[in-house]
């Protein structure tokens, strides 16, 4: 079963929101809302939009408010992915 | 008053730059270079060698914008440090942004359309919502200098540049401390080119040297090119108070007419807008020391619009040129730059040449500066700019 790592979201999160300085993502972001990491919520949508092209799978626009820190998002997301396997 | 100018034009990535080169008559017209164009009709074109987004632009910027809208962050930023002007210290709703645009983000945009048609709608980013749009380079610029007073975008073709600053002016009249404006355009993918195929303008000369030849008997449309300039307006007792570097001239006139219809019997309104903005300047026609013309490289266009300098200034009335053969038609940021060079040739009391024009026609009985450039003790130049489905403006720029 495909899971979405903490490493996986950051790859994606640098290629569909830019990054000013590469140090933004390092270190420990996972309770550190996307918003004060500099991801507003196109980012999250295009985020969001590539995540569901890498592991085939599909994911309302409707989870991206529901969704503000990369622990909550991998939650999310991981659930989904185990409920469609 | 004008503080500050930004250049990002294929005749060089400065203003200093762009400005030896006009000055040296050094063509930036060459084949087209984004794209294998050896199967389109228009081959030549002005462009921006050797810009790189994400050395001037915000890299969270660059993914969610068009290549135009990088062009005018990058020259807006230069304009801003021309004028040593530093946002963060001016009060944000005192300052806005009024820009041209008249393509919008098609680059951005065609390879979107590519996505939705090879892979289906999941595939077609967020940011087409945003990056497409008119108005992104106006938002963005807004946005990364923290200038949230009035902000808007002009869409009338080549003549963009001018209606901004026009606006530019009447905002800082309002209260406005400062306005950055001008404009940019970079539709040099193959859906842009295309679209501007439809104009029927379009130069289909494979030589650089004389596709674009305007006032020429040659003269055969327009080569097409991307960039632009941008400009700093200050309220110019604020820039008098802070002792700004650079004092480059004041926008003393501007008007803008609309043509009428095709098939119409009233004659083209350019001349209208000649005389309105010099009726705006105070100023009779023999205090304009030169004419930055819109040399629109069509026959009948540029009849048109040398029977409206004839008209204001008489036969040979007034040094005619038209620096924008070394650049191609940039649109929105052709009258732009042209605003950008007519500052420039007013400081150093220069007119820089038109490039590519061998056999002026007589009958248009212009004084075209060509073959080099020439000195002259300017006061006072105007600024011409037409827009295709029937736009004009005029500026007149005073030292």
């Amino acid at each position: 079963m495909p899971e979405l790592t903490l490493e996986d979201l950051k790859r994606i999160l640098r290629v569909a929101g830019g990054e000013d300085d590469p140090e933004t993502l390092d270190g420990d972001i996972l309770d550190v809302s996307f918003a004060d990491l500099g991801y507003d919520s196109l980012a999250m949508l295009e985020t969001v939009s590539r995540i569901e092209r890498e592991f085939g799978t599909s994911l309302p626009d409707e989870l991206v408010p529901d969704m503000p820190t990369p622990r909550v998002a991998l939650d999310t997301i991981n659930s989904r992915l185990r409920a469609a396997a | 008053m004008i503080t500050g100018l930004g250049v990002l034009a294929p005749t060089g990535r400065t203003v200093a730059e762009h400005w030896s080169s006009v000055l040296a008559g050094r063509s930036a017209l060459a084949g087209i270079t984004h794209f294998d164009a050896s199967s389109y009709p228009a081959r030549v074109a002005g462009t921006v060698a050797g810009f790189a987004a994400r050395e001037q632009v915000p890299g969270r910027v660059v993914p969610q914008t068009d290549r135009w809208t990088h062009l005018g962050l990058a020259a807006a930023a230069q304009a801003l440090d021309d004028a040593a002007l530093d946002p963060a210290a001016l009060p944000e709703y005192e300052m806005g942004v009024t820009t041209a645009s008249s393509s919008g983000g098609t680059e951005f945009g065609q390879r979107e359309i590519e996505a939705l048609w090879r892979d289906g709608p999941g595939h077609v980013g967020a940011y087409q919502s945003i990056a497409w749009f008119y108005a992104a380079t106006t938002g963005q610029i807004s946005i990364r200098h923290g200038m949230r007073g009035p902000c808007g975008v002009l869409v009338t073709e080549q003549a963009g540049g001018l209606d901004a600053i026009g606006q530019a002016r009447r905002l800082v009249r309002g209260g406005l401390r400062a306005v950055v404006t001008g404009g940019t355009d970079a539709s040099l993918c193959p859906y842009g080119l295309v679209a501007q195929l439809s104009s029927g303008r379009l130069s289909t000369g494979t030589d650089p040297a004389r596709a674009y030849a305007p006032f020429d008997v040659d003269a055969a449309g327009h080569v097409p090119g991307e960039g632009g300039g941008m400009l700093i307006v200050e309220e110019a007792e604020a820039a008098t108070a802070r002792a700004a570097a650079h004092r480059y001239g004041t926008v003393a006139g501007y008007a803008a007419t609309f043509d009428p219809p095709p098939g119409s019997a009233r004659p083209p309104a350019l001349g209208r807008a000649i005389t309105a903005a010099l009726a705006d300047a105070g100023l009779r026609p023999e205090r304009i020391g030169a004419v930055f013309a819109d040399a629109a490289a069509v026959p009948e266009l540029d009849r048109q619009e040398a029977h409206a300098i004839a008209g204001v200034f008489g036969p040979y009335g007034v040094p005619v040129t038209a620096p924008k053969t070394m650049t191609g038609r940039l649109y929105a940021g052709g009258a732009a730059l042209d605003l950008v060079t007519a500052l420039l040739a007013l400081r150093d009391g220069v007119i820089p040449p038109t490039s590519g024009v061998r056999h002026p026609v007589d009958e248009l009985r212009l004084d075209l500066v060509r073959d080099g450039p020439r000195q002259a003790d300017l006061e006072h130049v105007l600024v011409l700019g037409r827009g295709f489905g029937g736009f004009n403006a005029a500026v007149v720029l005073s030292r």
